[in-house]
């Protein structure tokens, strides 16, 4: 800008500038103005913290204690004899803790090779208007098979009972409803079931909601293993699911072709087929039971 | 930078002089909250982020309320304020512009407890409102202490409530609303 310019401006300015400063709407855009409060943040991307089989981005409130059930029927496949697959269960009990507001720390028991699993989740980023399109967290886990050792003929070293997991979580929230995200990831796992299998699979998990009404909305999930990964015979994840709201918790109805509620299961070892109806019906129910005071929360923001 | 110079203190010499006065008063750091009690549990948010002004030759009043600072015990509940009920989003902001019936009465350079009724337009969920309300103004150490208390039906702002949640929020909710004003330094360049 020139200096000619400037001086016209500021003249303009300041002949524009009513002196009836006290008007009731200036006060009021006076007001709207200082708050500096930050509005732009970008919350609610999923309802819970998983989005079907999958972890989510979205993590615990701090010092918020998540309790999850999740339960997986029988196929749909096996028949009246089976009712359906409701006959048979597996089951996976876990808590999570919100340790910070972007760090969560879990447990969880699962039946299905009863299996131990622990993991770390940490916010990176978080999505807000105009400034951060995406919000970005990182995941990581163990699990540990427990199983007993029914031959002895046969060691297994404590080692070769643990898998681990990493992922990259990457969503964006594009408007109330539409929610995508994408999931690149990699399991280890220390000891394979055959040959052909490989210790490490790279897969890349891609999956959205939609929400029908305020409280449900549609979720869908895929987990794409990258070509020569893992034994030929293991079949992709799809898992579609709702998510529905009630007062104080995340009820979610799922059909998927995986029967194991850890990623070391669904990622690399489905053996469902969606067209043969391999279909395991489930659902996680979350319960949220907050550790915080009443006098924390007076006082968490100074005055 | 002459010529600036030389327009400012013409503007200034031509500002009728109760601008200059310090009346007006203001803070960003206002403290609100609610309290909703229902058969199922007792709802309660904290928010310490509210800026609000007031002109004590004139009586008038602004507040800002950013709905995201509110701040539940649980954060479900808080997203469920944010997404389902208040729908910041859309609405980030509750105003209320209005006026407090007796600026003549109160004496800022004693130290005094003023009783005030406030009438205004309160703006929530995009709703806008007359509201009237009782509150108390201290001028402390050349500080302002307000202080009020209201109820607000979320069904007057168009925030229906689903009957699953229903037994969980009330229909009055009691807002408190905690301020410490300080003299604006806009108004003493």
């Amino acid at each position: 800008m020139t200096k000619h310019l400037k001086y016209l401006l500021f003249s303009l300015y300041m002949v524009l500038l009513p002196p009836a400063l006290q008007a009731q709407d200036d006060l009021l855009s006076l007001a709207e103005a200082a708050d500096s409060s930050d509005t732009g943040k970008v919350t609610g991307a999923f309802k819970a913290t998983r989005l079907v089989n999958g972890h989510s981005v979205e993590t615990n409130g701090q010092q918020e204690l998540l309790f999850l059930i999740s339960h997986r029927f029988g196929t749909l496949n096996s028949g009246a004899y089976n009712l359906f697959g409701l006959d048979q269960a597996t089951i996976r009990l876990a808590l999570e803790y919100g340790i910070t507001d972007r760090l969560t720390a879990g447990i969880g028991r699962s039946s299905l090779e009863k299996t131990y699993d622990g993991f770390l989740k940490y916010k990176l980023l978080q999505q807000r208007q105009g400034a951060v399109p995406v919000t970005l967290t990182l995941f990581s886990s163990a699990a540990i098979n427990t199983l007993r050792n029914e031959n002895p003929e046969r060691d297994v070293p404590f080692s070769s009972r643990l898998a681990y997991t990493s992922q990259l979580l990457v969503a964006r929230k594009f408007n109330e409803r539409l929610s995508l995200q994408l999931a690149p990831s990699w399991v280890h796992r220390n000891r394979v079931a055959t040959r052909q299998d490989e210790n490490e699979v790279f897969a890349v998990g891609a999956g959205g909601r939609f929400k029908l009404t305020k409280r449900v909305s549609f979720n869908a999930e895929y987990y794409y293993v990258l070509p020569g990964e893992t034994a030929d015979d293991y079949i992709n994840s799809l898992s579609l699911g709702f998510d529905i709201e009630t007062g104080g918790h995340v009820f979610q109805l799922i059909f998927t072709n995986a029967q194991g509620m850890v990623e070391k299961f669904f990622i690399p070892q489905n053996t469902g087929v969606w067209s043969d109806g391999d279909i395991y019906f489930g659902f996680n129910i979350s319960r949220v039971f907050s550790l915080k005071k009443e006098k924390d929360l007076k006082n968490e923001k100074a005055w | 930078m002459k010529p600036y110079l030389l327009l400012a203190l013409l503007y200034l010499a031509l500002l009728p002089g109760e601008v200059a006065a310090q009346n007006r008063y203001f803070t960003k750091t206002g403290y609100i909250w609610f309290f909703s009690s229902a058969p199922m549990e007792d709802i309660e948010a904290h928010n310490k982020k509210v800026v609000s002004f007031i002109d004590f030759a004139t009586g008038e009043m602004a507040f800002s309320v950013p709905m995201r600072e509110f701040s539940f015990r649980k954060s479900l509940m808080q997203q469920h304020f944010n997404e389902n009920f208040v729908e910041s989003d859309k609405y980030p902001k509750a105003t209320f512009s209005g006026k407090f019936n007796n600026p003549q009465q109160v004496d800022l350079t004693k130290d005094a407890l003023y009783k005030v009724q406030v009438e205004g337009e309160l703006t929530i969920h995009g709703v806008e409102k007359k509201v009237s309300a009782p509150g108390t103004l201290e001028v402390k150490n050349g500080k302002v202490l307000g202080k009020s208390e209201f109820v607000v039906a979320p069904a007057d702002f168009d925030i229906t409530i689903p009957l699953l949640v229903r037994e969980h929020i009330a229909k009055k909710v009691t807002v408190y609303v905690d301020l410490l004003y300080q003299p604006y330094p806009g108004d003493n360049p």
